[in-house]
């Protein structure tokens, strides 16, 4: 029984949203909560809003963690949104030091106090290589932002999305079959909505 | 760098926009989702919607309307308008919005600022400050649609809503609304100079050179306009042209597959 993308609901931020953007492309997806659920998607999404030690508490609270490891090692696409991209790193900066899942080894880390923070806003994500999730996007395009901690994954290859604020930050990550952008693709308009069109291509491709 | 952002603002009655819209390539611009879905397309950064329903209606107006906006707009929009409890924004935050706005209940209640912004983080927080200039040459916060004097000097209560906890400041001029004589510049710049959080310039645009004079001349971070664009005298897209030929950085909306 296969019920297309999965976007875990772990009791933060707002999921409707996505939900909604992936709606509007023609692609299938459902809030899920529980982790006997996930191995009956397609595809997951992990959303995220708010502080990282809340959300990873959360998610281990009930579960959701393993179930989230064991998923993306059986193959299948992942793709984490804003704060659910920051908990696929080793561990956030944020509040002291916060495990995170460690699927993508690797910090999250403050902002620069030179720039305003958070970093909220349109800004471009320049893109180094070719590859699905970014299908039709042109590099240096603009996407949505509203972040105060950014990803510095360990290895450089990993970064497939640049963003300059202060630093020049990893804005996308991808490694194998997890993805990961920093910005809101479901408040990205036109170009936001493509990519996630794209991962909902790369998640039923994924099933040939 | 982040991209000068070009707000259209929708003020919403019992679940229709108020002033007169007259687009001939949009069925129903009096929907205020319609309208919203629209200028995303033509390229809108963020949107605003101010319920102006009166309060002893039905208080859920702000509700359904930023849960139906979720259904059609991808971009970032505010709901605005009478919101006074931490319950209201709760519910308006999960039906779909991204901020709400508060006026006079802020001033009314300052730690409702910081209630909301430990709840649901700064970036959801747009304290709304209407102004007007009094006869010594400062200016003075009115509140409840403009109408009530409060006697609190405006460049003061800026920096306090900064500090309470506000993530953003809308500033209308209230001596321009309406006018179309380009924006308040003295006190956009006022506030601008005096706190460090985004400040959305709005009252008094006319035309797109005013967008430019604002952006040009303050430091705003965004600048928000109705009547230029429902009146379709100027489309998104050509405002952002005209800003991006005076150099100032926008975001142009491409154009994706569908």
């Amino acid at each position: 029984m296969t019920r297309g993308i999965g976007i875990i609901d772990y009791g933060v931020g707002n999921l409707r949203s996505v939900e909604k953007g992936f709606e509007k492309v023609g692609v299938s997806a459902r809030i899920c909560a529980r982790p006997e659920e996930l191995d009956d998607y397609d595809g997951l999404v992990l959303p995220g809003v708010g502080a990282f030690g809340d959300a990873i508490e959360n998610l281990k609270g009930i579960g959701l963690a393993d179930a989230i490891i064991a998923y993306i090692d059986s193959g299948r696409q992942l793709l984490g949104i804003c704060l659910g991209m920051q908990l696929l790193l080793t561990y956030s900066e944020e509040h002291g030091r916060s495990e995170g899942l460690g699927v993508i080894p690797g910090s999250v880390v403050r902002l620069p106090g030179e720039v305003k923070v958070p970093h909220m806003g349109w800004n471009v994500m320049n893109v180094p290589k070719d590859v699905p999730l970014f299908e039709g996007v042109d590099s240096g395009s603009r996407f949505y932002f509203v972040h105060s901690f950014y990803c510095l994954p360990d290895e450089a290859e990993w970064t497939v999305g640049v963003t300059p604020y202060g630093v020049e930050f990893s804005s996308a990550v991808g490694r194998e079959n997890v993805w990961g952008v920093q910005f809101h693709p479901e408040k990205s308009s036109l170009l936001g909505l493509e990519i996630l069109r794209n991962f909902g291509r790369m998640v039923t491709g994924a099933r040939k | 760098m982040l991209a000068k952002r070009i707000i259209p603002c929708m003020d919403v009655e019992s679940g229709r926009v108020v002033k007169g819209v007259h687009f001939v390539n949009l069925r129903d611009a009096g929907d205020p989702v319609k309208l919203a879905a629209f200028y995303d397309r033509e390229g809108a950064d963020e949107l605003v919607f101010l319920d102006i329903t009166a309060s002893h209606e039905e208080r859920d107006t702000k509700v359904e309307l930023a849960a139906r906006a979720g259904d059609e707009v991808f971009i970032p929009y505010v709901i605005g308008g009478g919101i006074g409890s931490l319950e209201d924004i709760r519910r308006i935050l999960k039906a779909g919005a991204d901020k709400v706005s508060m006026n006079t209940a802020a001033v009314e209640d300052p730690s409702l600022i910081t209630r909301s912004a430990k709840r649901f983080g700064s970036q959801c927080v747009v304290v709304a400050i209407d102004g007007r200039m009094r006869a010594d040459g400062t200016w003075e916060v009115f509140t409840h649609g403009g109408r009530t004097p409060t006697g609190i000097d405006l460049l003061k209560w800026a920096t306090e809503v900064q500090r309470l906890g506000a993530g953003e400041i809308m500033l209308t001029s209230m001596d321009r609304d309406g006018t179309k004589k380009g924006y308040d510049i003295p006190m956009t710049r006022a506030v601008c100079r005096d706190v460090s959080i985004p400040v959305i310039a709005s009252g008094g645009a006319g035309k797109l050179e005013h967008l430019a004079e604002a952006i040009e001349q303050t430091g705003c971070d965004a600048v928000l306009a109705a009547s230029i664009f429902h009146y379709h005298e100027h489309t998104i897209s050509e405002a952002k042209q005209y800003l991006a030929s005076r150099g100032i950085e926008v975001r142009q909306q491409a154009h994706s597959g569908n």
